[in-house]
C-alpha cells in the first residue's frame, strides 16, 4: 500500500468499527448483526433499555467475549477474539459496569493496576497527578481500602484507573448508575474534559437524555440491534426517539 | 511445663511444614475456586527429587547447608514445573467447564501422580538421604533445642516471608490478588490472566516441593503415597484458616501442627489424624468460613 492513500484513509478512518457483529451467550443471541463506527476524538454514546446488549458490546470490544461472527476493528485492524490484555495494550481501556473496583486493595493499588502494562515510571506519576486533578476525592482516599469508598468515589476511581493506562479509546459502562444527580453531573463534566484532551469516548448509558447532552453521536440499541443513530442533537430532537427512549409521551 | 513447651515447639515445626503446603491449596483456591487435589502429590514429588538429588548427584556425600540448599532449589524448581504442567494441561483446558468436571480431573491427576510414582519410584518406602547433619541439641534454660528442627522452622519462615513479599509487595503479587478478586476485571487492567494463574501454581508448588525436602529431613521415610494424608491435613489447615486467605492458611497449619503434637504426646498417636478432622468439623461448625475467611458471593 502506498503511504499517501493510507494517510488519507487514516484521516477518515474510525477508531473503532463493528461489522455485522453477532454475539451469543450459549443459546441467547445478545448482539444481532451490529454495525457501528466510533469516530476518532468524539464522544459516542450507546443508549438503550436494560438488556439491550450495551454491556455485551463493550465486552466484545475488550475481548471478554468473542463474537460468533462479524468483525471488530480498532484503527482498521481486526481485534475480534484477541486476548483482553493485548487489546488493553493497543489503547482500549474500560471502566466496566458496576465499576469493577478491587475492593481488597487500596485506592493507590487500584490506580497502579490501571497502569499495569506501562513501564514509563515518570509519565505514570504525571498521569496519576492528572487523575488527582480531575478527581481530588481519589487523592484524599489514596491509602484507604477501595471497598470503603462511596459509590460516586468508586466510579471516579474506576474512570481514573482506566485513564492510568493512557488509552486512546475509553469505554465507560453506565457511569451514572446508582449515583446522585450532582455526582453524575460532576462525572459527566469530567468525561467531557477527558475527551477534550484527546481521548475518544464510547459511553454506554441507560440515562439516554443525559448521555446525549454530552455526546457528539448516539446509537440506540434495542434487543441486540441498532435501531437508530445520528448526531445526538438531531437524535434527541426526533419525536419518535423522545417518545420511545427518553420517556416522553 | 518444660515438656509442654517442648511439644509446642515440635508442633510449630510440623505446623510450619503444613503451612508451606497449605499456602498452595489456599492460593490456587483463591485464584480459581479449585481444590487442587494433586497438590499433596506435588509435595511428594519434591521429596523424591530431594531423594534422587541426594543419591545420584552426590549431595548426600557432602552433607551441609550447601547440599541442603541445592536439594531445596532442585525440589522447588521441579515442583514448580510440575505445578505449571498440571495447570496448563489438566486444568486450563477446562477453564470454562462446570466446576465438577475440574474437580474430577483434579482427583484424576492426583491418582496419576500417586500410581505413576509407584511405578517409577517403586512402591516401597525409601530412606531419605542425609543432606544435613545437625549438631548436638543445645539448651535454652531447661528447653532442649533441636538444631534440625530450628533449621526447618527457619527455612519455612524464610520461604513464607518470601511468598508474602511477592504477594503484597510486587507487581506480580498485585496482579495475583487482582485475578483472585475477579478474572475479567483483572484482564481489563491488561493483566495476562492465564500467565498469572501459572505463576500462582508455580509458587504454590515450589513451596510444596520445599516441604517435601523438609519432611525428608525430619521424618526420613518417603513413599509415593506420602502426600495423601499429609496433603489432606494441610488442606484441612487451609480450610480451618479460611480457604483463600494466605495468613489464615499459616495460622491454621500452625494450629494443626501444635494440636497434633499435643495429641501424640498426651493421648495416643493413633488419634492424630482423627484430630485433624475433628478440628475441621468443630471450627466449621462455629465459623463456617474458617478463622480468617470471608464468605464471598459464589460466582455463577
Ligand atoms: N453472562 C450472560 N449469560 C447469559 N446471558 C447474558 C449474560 N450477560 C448478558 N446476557 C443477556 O444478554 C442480553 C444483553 O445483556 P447486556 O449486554 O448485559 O445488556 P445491557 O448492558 O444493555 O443491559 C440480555 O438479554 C442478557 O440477559
Ligand atoms: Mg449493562
Amino acid at each position: 500500500m502506498n503511504s499517501g492513500t493510507s494517510n488519507l484513509s487514516a484521516l477518515s478512518q474510525p477508531i473503532l468499527e463493528f461489522r455485522n457483529v453477532n454475539v451469543h451467550y450459549g443459546a441467547i443471541h445478545a448482539l444481532k448483526g451490529v454495525s457501528l463506527k466510533v469516530e476518532t476524538g468524539k464522544i459516542v454514546t450507546l443508549v438503550g433499555a436494560n438488556g439491550a446488549g450495551k454491556s455485551t458490546t463493550l465486552r466484545a470490544i475488550s475481548g471478554l467475549l468473542k463474537p460468533s461472527s462479524g468483525d471488530v476493528l480498532f484503527r482498521g485492524q481486526s481485534i475480534a477474539g484477541q486476548r483482553t490484555d493485548r487489546i488493553v495494550a493497543l489503547g482500549i481501556s474500560q471502566a466496566p459496569e458496576g465499576r469493577g473496583i478491587f475492593a481488597n486493595m487500596t485506592v493507590a493499588e487500584n490506580l497502579e493496576l490501571g497502569a499495569y502494562l506501562r513501564k514509563d515510571k515518570e509519565e505514570i506519576e504525571n498521569d496519576r497527578a492528572h487523575v488527582f486533578e480531575l478527581f481530588p476525592r481519589v487523592k484524599e482516599r489514596l491509602w484507604q481500602s477501595a471497598g470503603t469508598l462511596s459509590g460516586g468515589e468508586q466510579q471516579m476511581l474506576a474512570i481514573g484507573r482506566a485513564l492510568m493506562a493512557r488509552p486512546s479509546l475509553l469505554l465507560l459502562d453506565e457511569p451514572s448508575l446508582g449515583l446522585a444527580p450532582q455526582i453524575i453531573e460532576r462525572i459527566f463534566e469530567i468525561i467531557v474534559k477527558v475527551n477534550r484532551s484527546g481521548t475518544t469516548v464510547l459511553l454506554v448509558e441507560q440515562n439516554a437524555l443525559l448521555a446525549m447532552e454530552i455526546a457528539h453521536y448516539a446509537l440506540v440499541l434495542e434487543t441486540g440491534k441498532v435501531v437508530a443513530e445520528g448526531p445526538s442533537v438531531e437524535l434527541s430532537r426526533s419525536p419518535e426517539i423522545r417518545k420511545a427512549y427518553l420517556g416522553e409521551d | 511445663m518444660t515438656e509442654f513447651l517442648q511439644h509446642i515447639i515440635n508442633g510449630l515445626g510440623l505446623g510450619a511444614i503444613y503451612a508451606l503446603i497449605a499456602l498452595g491449596y489456599t492460593m490456587v483456591f483463591g485464584i480459581l475456586q479449585l481444590i487442587n487435589f494433586a497438590h499433596g502429590d506435588v509435595y511428594m514429588l519434591g521429596a523424591f527429587i530431594g531423594y534422587y538429588a541426594g543419591r545420584y548427584l552426590g549431595l548426600a556425600n557432602v552433607p551441609g547447608l550447601g547440599s541442603l540448599g541445592a536439594a531445596l532449589a532442585l525440589a522447588m524448581l521441579g515442583a514448580a514445573v510440575a505445578g505449571y504442567l498440571i495447570e496448563r494441561f489438566a486444568y486450563r483446558p477446562l477453564r470454562k467447564s462446570p466446576r465438577i468436571n475440574v474437580l474430577i480431573t483434579a482427583v484424576g491427576v492426583s491418582l496419576l501422580l500417586e500410581f505413576g510414582g509407584q511405578i517409577i519410584f517403586g512402591a516401597d518406602p525409601k530412606f531419605f538421604p542425609t543432606l544435613y547433619v545437625p549438631g548436638e541439641p543445645f539448651m535454652i534454660g531447661t528447653l532442649q533445642m533441636n538444631r534440625l528442627q530450628l533449621l526447618v522452622l527457619a527455612i519455612s519462615l524464610v520461604l513464607m516471608t518470601g511468598l508474602r513479599t511477592i504477594i503484597f509487595k510486587t507487581k506480580t503479587g498485585r496482579a495475583m490478588r487482582a485475578v483472585s478478586f475477579n478474572h475479567d476485571n483483572a484482564a481489563l487492567m491488561g493483566i495476562p490472566v492465564d500467565r498469572i494463574i501459572s505463576v500462582t501454581f508455580m509458587l504454590g508448588s515450589a513451596l510444596a516441593g520445599a516441604a517435601g525436602i523438609l519432611v525428608g529431613l525430619t521424618y526420613p521415610k518417603i513413599d509415593p503415597l506420602m502426600g495423601v494424608m499429609f496433603g489432606l491435613k494441610a488442606f484441612v489447615a487451609a480450610v480451618v484458616g479460611g480457604i483463600g486467605n494466605v495468613t489464615g492458611a499459616v495460622i491454621g497449619a500452625l494450629l494443626m501442627g501444635v494440636a497434633e503434637s499435643l495429641v501424640i504426646a498426651y493421648w495416643a498417636s493413633t488419634y492424630r489424624d482423627a484430630l485433624a478432622f475433628g478440628i475441621l468439623i468443630l471450627i466449621l461448625l462455629f465459623k463456617p468460613a474458617g478463622l480468617l475467611g470471608t464468605h464471598r458471593q459464589e460466582k455463577v
